[in-house]
């Protein structure tokens, strides 16, 4: 058999997934159940000691999501990866295993308003303390490294002002600091862009967009690339040190390259307990299999509107780093050749205003706090999800008072067009 | 030999084709990566011996320690080495004394060691380094896949339900690339990557 190197839109339909052993079911079933029989008790003690492969209970592996968790794996180019229920629950686990009470990340100034809050607020009352950076300035990430600095994060394409960070020169900066990159991957989706591919350590994803794409379902999920040696500089002991929790395994000596994926499994889902329910693993899964063909209508409709916007008189500015002279553009072409994703702001000369005028005058598009659905989105972020900012950290994450997001749909983009033109002139 | 990467066939070949083991440093502490790899062997049907001087006169899942290897009293398929880099050229050298000689030596993950790799290889012993037998027959069945691993395969074949016991097929498409890359991206100097 060769080892030929499948297609993106093969691995989207096809990776993790094989026909139900039992029944022969070719679509993966939705193992809706809490707990799984155990042959015997050496079975069960096998499986609790983490020498056997197989499921115990759903909050730390079930059938269904594990299928989600090799496709996501396999897009990404990835070891390995866990499903988590949300986004943010992606990130909590992710970071758990990285930093102590004491440490520090550095992170993008540029980030989905509640990546700022979840870092700025919650990390903190664990004692893992955020430093800013600014994704236009890279030297700002070299100045914020400390000997506490325990890893990097960034988002691909920031929410919400659609820029493009650059991923390979943070990679740069990760690899001279020895802490891992991670990057989330939400907005562009690995049909956009591979983050692995320019040097990312772990890559995060809320599902709840794009990947799963019909704006039905909660999910998120940590990808390991398998790149970072955890035991280097004893920097990472829930990794490199014996694990109490586990009678004393180490975990990268014992998983090798996805050992980072383990720990999130065994010690972060296993005991803060965000385990994603089958069913959206199967509702996301479902969404995926069409993710090439999405994406691809989602950048075409997206460049359409942005254009057209571009062009429209009551417009100020439109930040979509497809349109040649958005500042971003050559990092878009980089990076996103297929497409700079779906989800960019623009302002109006009208400002807050107008904008507020404009998302009550829409009929197509619908006024609410998510993006990447199949449906297109508009909302006003400095009101809504960048409203805890202040006004200083709103215009730095791109959510200026002037500012409205979208997030465009895959209907026809002459029903966009004709939707933003007639509430640009009501 | 390349030994930066294997290709899945390469792989595949020797865990199907393999039937006796003689593990090297096995320990009796089941909280070991030797240990988990030993018990899992067994469980897929392969006729494991374990080796530690130490343990003589005790037993791993059932099967008698051994000193070395050469007091195993029947031809040995392979011989997986689960002893850092420095301690590999005397297994080597204790493996080329072997009649029949071993097809397979094989070094756990982490574990490398080029010379003793080409002299085992002048003898026509098929070597694999910084690898572990169990992720890979993990991986190329899929069974590794219950634990969100990237298995590197694709199948559209129904495959029988995994019992004790069972060897599961290897057979499935291959996706290269992936996981033993990436292992070596990390073994290697991170500053090489970009
Ligand atoms: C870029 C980005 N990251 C993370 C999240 C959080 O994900 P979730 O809402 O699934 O927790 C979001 C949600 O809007 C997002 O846009």
């Amino acid at each position: 058999m060769n080892d030929r190197i499948p297609g993106f839109a093969t691995l989207a339909v096809h990776a993790g997934a094989q026909p139900d052993p039992t029944t022969g079911a070719r679509a993966t079933p939705i193992y809706q159940t809490t707990s799984f029989v155990f042959n015997d008790s050496d079975h069960a003690a096998s499986l609790f000691g983490l020498q056997s492969f197989g499921n115990i209970y759903t909050r730390i592996t079930n059938p269904t999501t594990s299928v989600l968790e090799e496709r996501v794996a396999a897009l990404e180019g990835g070891t390995a990866a866990l499903a988590t229920a949300s986004g943010h629950a992606a990130q909590v686990v992710a970071f758990q295993q990285l930093l102590m009470p004491g440490d520090e990340f550095i992170a993008s100034r540029k980030l989905y308003g509640g990546s700022i809050n979840q870092f700025s607020h919650a990390f903190k009352s664990f004692g893992w303390n955020v430093v800013w950076a600014d994704s236009d300035d890279i030297p700002s990430f070299e100045r914020a490294v400390t000997p506490r600095t325990k890893a990097i994060f960034i988002e691909s394409i920031a929410n919400p002002g659609g820029s493009i960070t650059d991923i390979e020169a943070i990679a740069a900066v990760a690899r001279k600091a020895g802490v891992p990159l991670i990057v989330d991957n939400t907005l562009a989706t690995p049909y956009l862009i591979r983050p692995i591919d320019h040097g990312a350590d772990i890559v995060i994803h809320s599902l709840t967009k794009f990947l799963g794409g019909h704006g039905n379902s909660l999910g998120g999920i940590i990808v390991d690339a398998g790149t970072f040696d955890w035991s280097k500089d004893n920097k990472y002991p829930m990794l490199s040190e014996p694990r109490p929790e586990y009678h004393g395994i180490k975990l990268q000596e014992t998983f090798g390259n996805f050992a980072f994926a383990i720990a999130c499994r065994v010690l972060g889902l296993r005991d803060l307990g965000p385990a994603l329910s089958p069913f959206n693993a199967f509702l996301i899964l479902t969404g995926i299999e069409t993710l090439p063909l999405r994406m691809q209508r989602h950048c075409e409709n997206a460049k359409a509107v942005a254009e057209w916007l571009s062009a429209h008189e009551a417009v100020a500015e439109v930040n979509y780093s497809g349109l040649p002279s958005n500042r971003y553009h050559t990092l878009a072409r980089k990076y996103a050749p297929k497409g700079a994703g779906a989800v960019f702001t623009f302002s109006l000369k009208g400002g807050y205003e107008a904008g507020v005028s404009l998302v009550s005058n829409l009929k197509l598009f619908s006024h609410l706090a998510n993006v990447g659905d199949t449906r297109s989105l508009v909302i006003h972020p400095a009101s809504t999800t960048h409203s805890q900012l202040d006004d200083d950290a709103k215009t730095r994450s791109g959510a200026g008072p002037d500012v409205v997001r979208l997030s465009i749909g895959i209907e026809d983009k002459e029903d966009l067009i004709a939707d933003l033109e007639q509430a640009l002139s009501a | 030999m390349n030994h930066d990467s294997y290709s899945d066939d390469y792989i595949r070949e020797i865990l199907n084709s393999v039937k006796t083991v003689a593990m090297v440093g096995a320990s009796p502490q089941n909280v070991r990566p030797s240990y988990f790899v030993f018990k899992y062997l067994a469980e897929r049907g392969y006729d494991m011996i374990p080796i530690n001087p130490g343990q003589v006169g005790k037993s791993l899942v059932g099967k008698p320690f051994v000193a070395s290897l050469r007091e195993i009293d029947r031809p040995i398929d392979m011989i997986d080495v689960f002893r850092s880099a420095e301690f590999v050229m005397p297994i080597v050298d204790d493996a080329l004394t072997l009649n029949p000689l071993p097809k397979v030596i094989w070094l756990q993950l982490g574990v490398r060691n080029d010379e003793a790799a080409t002299k085992a290889e002048a003898a026509g012993i098929k070597v694999v380094m910084n690898r572990c037998p169990k992720i890979e027959y993990g991986r190329l069945s899929s069974e590794i896949s219950w634990m969100g691993v990237n298995s590197r395969t694709l199948s559209s074949k129904r495959a029988p339900p995994p019992t004790m016991g069972m060897r599961l097929s290897l057979n499935r498409g291959s996706i290269g690339g992936g996981g033993t890359d990436a292992a070596d991206r990390a073994a290697k100097n991170k500053n090489d990557i970009v």
